[in-house]
């Protein structure tokens, strides 16, 4: 399914990359622990985190996510925004809880 | 497919702002040459770990990598405090990690772990007070 599609679906707001959001997502993945991303996250995932930083991009970029989601109203670091933009990294917000973010993308997936 | 290249990176310790870069630009670099997308994968966690290990806890270190038409061998060295205890360090979920790397999502004792599951062969030697060395194997399967 297209992020668009998801984006406008669950009320995600679009902080960098809108013109990456035909990008096809394969399914989601939960985590705040970096390393526990780069182990078991899948190709076209879109990532629902709290983490801010700017080391959430190349994580990303690394495993070709299709974007991160930031839940309960965080907004990401200025360097993150501007290394996601550079990168090409979707970065959406949301003032919901990722238990809620992942359950209405599971829903829409399945 | 003939695969032939080798490069070496200089990391410094305690720069999280370039965290990852190194490995992106591995991954991209590999990507380019038509390196597999299962091999690209066990590379960008093996690097990525290893530029967070050294970014974390050394002074100073060099990733180096060099791609045959075989396998992908890379070379981590490092200036820093060592390990004490080696098979301590490898088991998921120990990890020295100060609150200020745990804070960042690091630091979860995932980071040697992950690179042993994605290397063929796997070499951590260290001395106390001076350094660690990480020997990573990862075969290409080209047929």
């Amino acid at each position: 399914m297209e992020l668009s599609h998801i984006a406008k679906d669950l009320n995600l707001k679009i902080k960098c990359g809108e013109e990456l959001l035909g990008r096809d997502v394969s399914g989601g993945y939960v985590g705040d622990l970096l390393s526990d991303v780069m182990a078991n996250s899948k190709e076209g995932n879109l990532w629902i985190t709290r983490q801010t930083h700017q080391n959430i991009v190349a994580v990303a970029s690394l495993k070709d996510l299709a974007g991160i989601v930031l839940v309960q109203g965080k907004e990401p670091d200025v360097d993150a925004l501007e290394k996601a933009s550079k990168e090409g990294i979707p970065i959406l917000v949301t003032e919901l809880s990722s238990f809620d973010v992942a359950g209405k993308l599971y829903t829409l997936l399945s | 497919m003939s695969f032939n290249y080798e490069q070496s990176f200089t990391i410094q310790g305690g720069n999280f702002t370039d965290a990852g870069v190194v490995s992106v630009f591995i991954k991209r670099t590999l990507q380019k040459m038509g390196i597999p997308s299962e091999i690209l994968r066990r590379v960008a966690i093996a690097t990525y770990e290893s530029e967070i290990n050294i970014i974390s806890y050394a002074r100073i270190g060099i990733i180096y990598i060099r791609v045959t038409p075989e396998n992908i061998i890379i070379n981590i060295d490092d200036e820093g405090p060592g390990i004490e205890n080696i098979e301590l360090a490898m088991r998921a979920g120990y990890s020295t990690a100060d609150e200020k790397i745990r804070e960042m999502g690091f630091g979860a004792g995932m980071g040697i772990p992950n690179i042993i599951n994605c290397s063929d062969d796997f070499k951590l030697t260290s001395e106390v007070s001076k350094g660690t060395h990480l020997r990573i194997l990862i075969n290409i399967n080209t047929n």
